[in-house]
């Protein structure tokens, strides 16, 4: 699946994407907004990571930045992010014209208003394919049928000539994965991509993304609030809170072995089949700080039962466990302290309730 | 869609219809007086009086009298009370004037105003768009019978530029129907041009904002083909029904005023003569064929309006 393509980097050891100390600040009415604060990760070919965070934590901000689709008078970035060679933020717009969609392909979260009501699906498709390979039109419709067939939309060639609101939402996200799919990217960035659909629809659009991850081999950033799909389909984990990754490791280290605090929680707050049903779904007491005005230091300090005189140092991102190079978070607290303090009841994570302020003395 | 056209023309004849009764009744009912002394006009002797009213059977019950009435206006039969030259004629030779000045002035003011409006809305807030909201609001402010005669004066009159109005057919010599036409189609023209392009930067400043739009950016098309393709094309909706709405209504009764600036001897003009003679029969007629511009050109937008949107035409 590689045909007219750069030869697909070596495996192993240079990242596919190296993303570095990316800062997103937009200026608004309310004054500057720091949407993205310092995230760095790498991303290796054929990877799938899931970059996790609640709504409002920069990780949507993230994703898009690395096409350069928040770029606007009012957003000022820095930091890099390397794709093979070729760095991303700085980039000239013709030149990150190149890269979109036939490098680095998105799905966005709403297939009812990412396609185009007035064009019929294969004038969207085709449209990528000529941008970027000039092929004749005959070519380009040939393309779009076999797209939608392999996303698995049934009698393609008849509904290539489709419009966008002749499909169903889920028919529609297909539609958009095959879309993203068609010109053979390397990376594919999916924001949010099952979280506008039903449940059933969820699971099929992840069953499909799967597969064509496995025929395609491309590298897979999913950017998502739900804990379910990432444990489907994810090799690694970043979570972000507040326009920081908090911690990142593999779905085991993530799942088994979490360090922050804030992972705990988000993952006390899902209800497991393996598990006694809460009477009540355990919540993360209070809400994310404002992107305006956030706290000095780890941003889940007001929010976190474990805070301590050292949470207002600023905790960098790094390995904290010995031997595990890729296993990374922002916690001042020790190895030992987080396995103790992980667990509220016995074998089960979660974040325990933060304890009244004491009045001031 | 040949459906969908020819239920929409369908429709079209029985609003026509519609518009006929109701046109009927307001000249010939509703006034409360006997139509064969207002249609005679003034001075009229009791024996004309007497024949208008046998001719036009105005003694008859109201259907019949509907029918008299359509049936001399389609005809061709129709005659002018004032001047006494058959109606039909003067419509005929007036209906290329007012085309042509009609036909010119909307393909330049919507042609102006998308060029305005796009660059407007590209440049939103900064100063070449303030530049244009204010050049399209003096464009609004001005009447076509002000700024008309203003240019006859100036560019016509005083610099000799161009023809002091008139008209000249197209078939006689195309280039000096345009030069007579310039002025008429600019004068006419500008009203419109400020208001569209006020409209059109709104609805793209709505749709640069879309999902879609977005989309379209990620495929890494060039910012041309996202603006024409992906924003103008769904902007351009609301647009083009004001446009063909606004056309028919230029020729139905919008090109009075610029017709008789610039003597342009079109249907406007005669009309507005006939009104000013209170020459029933050609108003009746003009009045006519002014209904029968506005419904036609509605059902066109609506034909339009399918094509530029799968939504409409296929549900």
């Amino acid at each position: 699946m590689s045909d007219g393509h750069p030869a697909a980097p070596p495996a192993g050891h240079d990242p596919l994407l190296a993303v570095d100390d990316l800062r997103v600040t937009f200026a608004t009415e309310e004054g500057s907004v720091q949407a993205v604060d310092g995230v760095s990760f790498d991303l290796k070919a054929g990877e799938v990571l899931a970059v996790v965070g609640e709504s409002g934590s920069g990780k949507s901000v993230t994703a898009m930045t690395l096409l350069g689709l928040t770029r606007s008078p009012n957003a000022r970035f820095e930091g890099t992010a390397v794709y093979k060679g070729a760095e991303l933020i700085e980039a000239s717009e013709d030149d990150l014209r190149k890269v979109r969609g036939a490098e680095i392909a998105m799905i966005f979260q709403d297939p009812m208003t990412s396609l185009n009501p007035v064009l019929k699906i294969r004038d969207q498709i085709a449209e990528q394919i000529q941008e970027h390979e000039g092929v004749p039109d005959q070519e380009a419709t040939e393309r779009c049928v076999e797209l939608l067939e392999r996303v698995g939309i049934p009698r393609a060639r008849e509904r290539v000539d489709n419009y966008p609101f002749e499909f169903s939402g889920g028919m529609r996200q297909r539609v958009m994965i095959a879309l993203a799919l068609s010109c053979n990217p390397s990376i594919l960035i999916a924001d949010e991509p099952t979280t506008a659909l039903d449940v059933t629809i969820q699971a099929q659009i992840l069953q499909r993304m799967r597969e064509l991850r496995e025929e395609t081999g491309a590298a897979v950033i999913l950017v998502t609030h739900d804990l379910g799909v990432v444990a489907d389909i994810a090799d690694r984990i970043a979570v972000m809170y507040s326009g920081r990754i908090v911690e990142e490791g593999t779905l085991d280290q993530i799942f088994y072995d979490p360090q922050h605090p804030y992972t705990w929680g988000l993952l006390g707050s899902i209800t497991r089949v393996d598990r006694p049903r809460p009477e009540r779904l355990p919540a993360i007491k209070g809400l994310p700080p404002s992107l305006a005005n956030r706290p000095s230091g780890c941003h889940f300090r007001p929010r976190c039962p474990h805070e301590f005189a050292r949470c207002s140092e600023v905790p960098p991102l790094e390995a904290r466990i010995e031997g595990q190079a890729d296993h990374r978070d922002r916690c001042w607290l020790s190895a030992e302290e987080k396995r103790e303090r992980r667990e509220v009841r016995p074998g089960e994570i979660g974040l325990a309730d933060k304890p009244e302020e004491a009045p001031a003395a | 869609m040949a459906r969908f056209i020819v239920r929409r023309l369908l429709q079209m004849v029985m609003v026509m219809f519609a518009v006929s009764v109701l046109t009927f009744l307001i000249f010939n009912v509703i006034p409360n007086s006997d139509p064969a002394v207002r249609m005679a006009g003034r001075q009229a002797s009791q024996s004309t009086i007497q024949a208008i009213r046998k001719e036009w059977g105005f003694d008859d019950s109201l259907p019949q009298q509907y029918i008299t009435t359509m049936k001399k206006i389609f005809s061709g039969d129709l005659v002018s009370q004032f001047t006494q030259l058959p109606v039909n004629e003067e419509i005929i030779k007036g209906l290329p004037r007012t085309l042509s000045l009609a036909i010119g002035a909307a393909l330049l003011w919507m042609f102006v105003a998308i060029c305005f409006g796009l660059y407007s809305a590209v440049k939103a807030g900064r100063f070449a768009d303030r530049f244009l909201t204010i050049i399209a609001l003096i464009g609004i402010s001005m009447p076509v019978f002000w700024i008309g005669a203003l240019m006859n004066h100036y560019l016509g009159f005083k610099l000799g530029l161009f023809p002091n109005g008139g008209y000249v057919e197209l078939t006689k010599d195309p280039i000096d129907w345009a030069y007579h036409l310039i002025l008429p189609w600019t004068a006419l023209a500008i009203l419109f041009i400020g208001f569209y392009s006020r409209v059109l930067r709104s609805n793209v400043l709505d749709t640069v904002n879309e999902d879609y739009v977005r989309t379209a950016r990620a495929k890494g098309l060039g910012e041309r083909q996202i603006m024409i393709r992906h924003v103008l094309r769904n902007s351009m909706i609301p647009i083009v029904t004001l446009w063909g709405l606004d056309f028919g209504a230029v020729i139905g009764g919008g090109a009075i005023l610029t017709e008789t600036v610039f003597d342009l001897q079109g249907v406007g003009q005669y009309a507005a003569e006939a009104v000013g003679q209170l020459d029933v029969p050609p108003v009746l007629a003009t009045t006519l064929f002014a209904a029968f511009f506005i419904v036609l050109l509605n059902a066109v937008v609506d034909i339009v309006y399918a094509v530029l949107d799968p939504r409409i035409r296929l549900q």
